[in-house]
């Protein structure tokens, strides 16, 4: 937060800074959360219409007037006035707790992805290790929502979560070490400035870290898969396979709780492609030099993105899902020995090609 | 974990053979866990209700229960006149109804002696061969589906939209038509008719092909379900499965070319059979592709009954106080989902007193049971799904 000095000084000196820097912590809470609520509302038309033409249809069309736009604010207001309800051998301090931490973790993360160079709510020197940590947090609600639905099926949904969310935190943190052993800091600011030029100093699209060597390149593979995996889509949306455990963990809830549950996901989604736009694809860095860069940081960080979530969604609308102990193999079998392959890898391939 | 719905559960239990007070100690003692698998679930296909008794992911035993669906349709069949009885018989196999109303057509001719124009047996070897596609196609898009994939669903479905506007045009129907009636088909084809069906089934075979390449051939898609509840032909034959079931797993029967009936010995076909491509004989896969491929084959038969078709009546002269002779008459013909027979007994008069219906999914049904032991609930759902059953049929 550079300019809470700045804002102490010349505006409300008067105040105690400890005030201030509370009051700027709020506002920019207040702003992540408007925008979690703008990437969900956004997320979830355009998974719609995706899915929509994928599959020869047409999706939302008539409310809001353009292309449904406003189907999801509808969606959303009549979530908002559903009756809630706790069903009766739940357990209920549980059940209230559940989707506000699912939702929750994913909120947290927004905190520290910088959106452009000076773009960021809170500019932590370990943002990679804490947006990590708090998408972690969401296993515990989905778990906890599963278990105190007192429903069978949920609590299925809800070890199955337990399962896959541990499995696959390990390779999605493996597979991120040859990004953080290039840049040297776990700081989401410095690795996206540590892109900007490349091998022999080549600007543009070579100073991503995806094309730095092919280890960082199956290891952005790996790491998208297993981001896939903890954000729980398909092909491993196994915790809510509404085919096998009718809905998985989110069963019973109704209204606005689900609401959290559903949004959460999409917010995860964001995350998640942030995540792998500011590690491997550059963040704000286009595919040319910065010097002859005209589109503003956030848009170039943006479209990124949204490329990813759309990839995203294109492979929901794809393939079928795996089983758990086909997830678990490829986890355990596959991504895990591949993860400490690339950081040995890479870690040579540094040693040898540029003498770090 | 008790709670609602215990004294339900116990009686269900009772019913199976569980003595309460072990279920008591088993919820407190050991991993093992009873769920109900319906009869509201999302990949039971209607009304289906199977209790599961699971070790974790693992299921030890899976037991059908049925009923959920009765609507005594063999008892109404001993209480209306013969012709009347055709539109219940579209409640059977609600996907298919146009090859339900052929069988009991087929039954009731075969009693009394009635000989039908070519004209309707053309026709009705086109208007079932289409249902037969059209309830395939549901079985693909919901068995995608059953596996996570949804986009198939709707494709498939796409395409059998087109089906029924084509049977629309002719009956009227949308799903239960009520178009195979005794003695022929109630109208004629439109002029129309025939043109929709030859465009259809010309562009339709690329969209299968589409289809393949999206879910049957997918790697996902082939790992899920090949080597998954692998059937025996010996197995199979034993329980009494018929159709794509049977077939899947090795034998090679189809009532259409073994015991033939109406025209099929004049077109040129091939019986699909199950070969184990990508895992043991009889296993899901196979189960799937079979229909699949039955699907090419219907379109060959489509086409070569639509360049066929004479002219002349539709419908043979049946009385319209219609009585066939006293007597007992057992017919059975190839439904999408396996062999449906009827067995008729006239004493003469307008009403038959007694029709006894034979409905494929319930026979298929019984395997299951034995399919379950030591399986994981995702293979579970791919193997119920594989079956393909309508509880129309099954509880009658």
């Amino acid at each position: 937060m550079h300019f809470v000095p700045y804002l102490h000084e010349q505006f409300l000196s008067a105040w105690p800074a400890s005030v201030v820097v509370l009051l700027v912590a709020l506002i920019g809470a207040g702003i992540m959360l408007a925008w979690v609520a703008l990437v969900a509302l956004v997320a979830v038309w355009a998974e719609r219409k995706v899915s929509a033409h994928m599959q020869a249809r047409l999706g939302p069309i008539y409310v809001g007037g353009f292309h449904g736009w406003l189907q999801t604010v509808a969606d959303g207001l009549k979530l908002f006035l559903k009756e809630d309800i706790i069903p009766a051998m739940a357990d209920k301090w549980l059940y209230i707790q559940a989707p506000v931490l699912v939702f929750g973790g994913a909120f947290l993360a927004y905190a520290a992805i910088p959106f452009g160079p000076k773009l960021v709510v809170s500019d932590l020197n370990i943002g990679v290790f804490y947006i990590l940590a708090m998408s972690a947090i969401v296993a515990v609600g989905i778990i906890m929502a599963g278990w105190a639905s007192h429903n069978k099926w949920s609590l299925y949904g809800g070890m199955r979560t337990a399962a896959q969310f541990l499995s696959y935190e390990i390779p999605s943190a493996l597979h991120l070490m040859p990004v953080i052993m290039y840049a040297g800091t776990l700081n989401l600011g410095e690795i996206v400035r540590s892109q900007e030029t490349g091998l022999f100093g080549w600007a543009g699209i070579f100073g991503w870290y995806l094309f730095r060597n092919p280890f960082l390149f199956l290891s952005f593979i790996c790491y998208y898969i297993s981001s896939l995996a903890e954000t729980n889509r398909t092909p491993f949306d196994l915790p809510e396979t509404e085919s096998e455990l009718v809905a998985g963990y989110h069963t019973e809830y109704t209204g606005i709780r689900f609401a959290f549950f559903f949004m959460a996901e999409y917010a995860n989604m964001f995350v998640a492609a942030a995540l792998s736009t500011l590690l491997f694809c550059g963040g704000w860095n286009g595919v040319l030099s910065r010097n002859i860069q005209y589109l503003p940081d956030p848009v170039v960080f943006l479209l990124k993105c949204s490329a990813f979530i759309f990839l995203t969604m294109w492979l929901r609308w794809t393939l079928p899902r795996f089983r758990i102990d086909q997830l678990m193999a490829l986890c355990w079998k596959f991504l895990i020995p591949l993860g400490l392959l690339n950081i040995v890898g890479s870690a040579l391939w540094m040693y040898i090609f540029e003498q770090v | 974990m008790t709670g609602v719905g215990e004294e339900a559960m116990d009686v269900d239990l009772k019913s199976l053979g569980f003595r309460v007070e072990e279920r008591r100690t088993l919820a407190s003692g050991s991993d093992e866990l009873l769920i109900n698998m319906g009869p509201q679930h999302p990949s039971t296909h209607g009304v289906l209700r199977l209790l599961l008794r699971t070790d974790g992911e693992e299921i030890q035993e899976a037991v059908p229960f049925m009923g959920y669906l009765h609507r005594c349709a063999e008892k109404i069949g001993e209480n209306v006149p013969y012709d009347t009885y055709t539109p219940y018989t579209d409640r059977l196999d609600y996907l298919s109804s146009m090859n339900n109303n052929w069988a009991w057509a087929m039954t009731v001719e075969k009693l009394a002696g009635i000989e039908v124009p070519q004209r309707a047996e053309y026709i009705r070897v086109i208007v079932a061969e289409l249902n037969r596609i059209a309830s395939h196609l549901v079985m693909v898009g919901t068995y995608g589906l059953d596996l996570g994939a949804f986009t198939p669903f709707l494709l498939t479905f796409r395409e059998r939209e087109e089906i029924l506007d084509i049977l629309e045009e002719i009956s009227g129907g949308r799903l239960c038509y009520g178009y195979i009636r005794i003695g022929g088909v109630t109208d004629d084809i439109t002029p129309t008719f025939a043109t929709k069906c030859r465009a259809f089934l010309r562009q339709y075979v690329s969209k299968l092909d589409a289809i393949n390449e999206l879910l049957s051939y997918n790697r996902i898609f082939i790992r899920r379900t090949a080597n998954v509840g692998p059937l025996s032909a010996e197995k199979a034959i034993a329980c009494g499965c018929t159709g794509p079931i049977l077939r899947a797993s090795g034998v090679d029967w189809d009532l259409r070319r073994d015991e033939p009936y109406s025209i099929y010995d004049k077109f040129d076909w091939n019986v699909c059979v199950g070969k184990g491509e990508k895992g043991q004989l009889g296993d899901t896969w196979d189960r799937y592709m079979v229909r699949v491929r039955e699907m090419y084959e219907c379109v060959k038969i489509c086409e070569q009954a639509l360049e066929g078709i004479p002219e002349g009546p539709f419908r043979a002269k049946v009385p319209r106080n219609f009585k066939p002779p006293a007597g007992e008459c057992y017919f059975r013909a190839e439904n999408p989902r396996g062999e449906l027979a009827f067995y008729v007994v006239s004493d003469g008069s307008k009403r038959p007193v007694r029709v006894k219906v034979r409905g494929p999914s319930f026979c298929n049904l019984s395997v299951v049971q034995e399919l379950s032991r030591n399986m994981l609930v995702s293979d579970f759902v791919a193997v119920v799904g594989s079956f393909d059953l309508v509880m129309g049929e099954v509880d009658r």
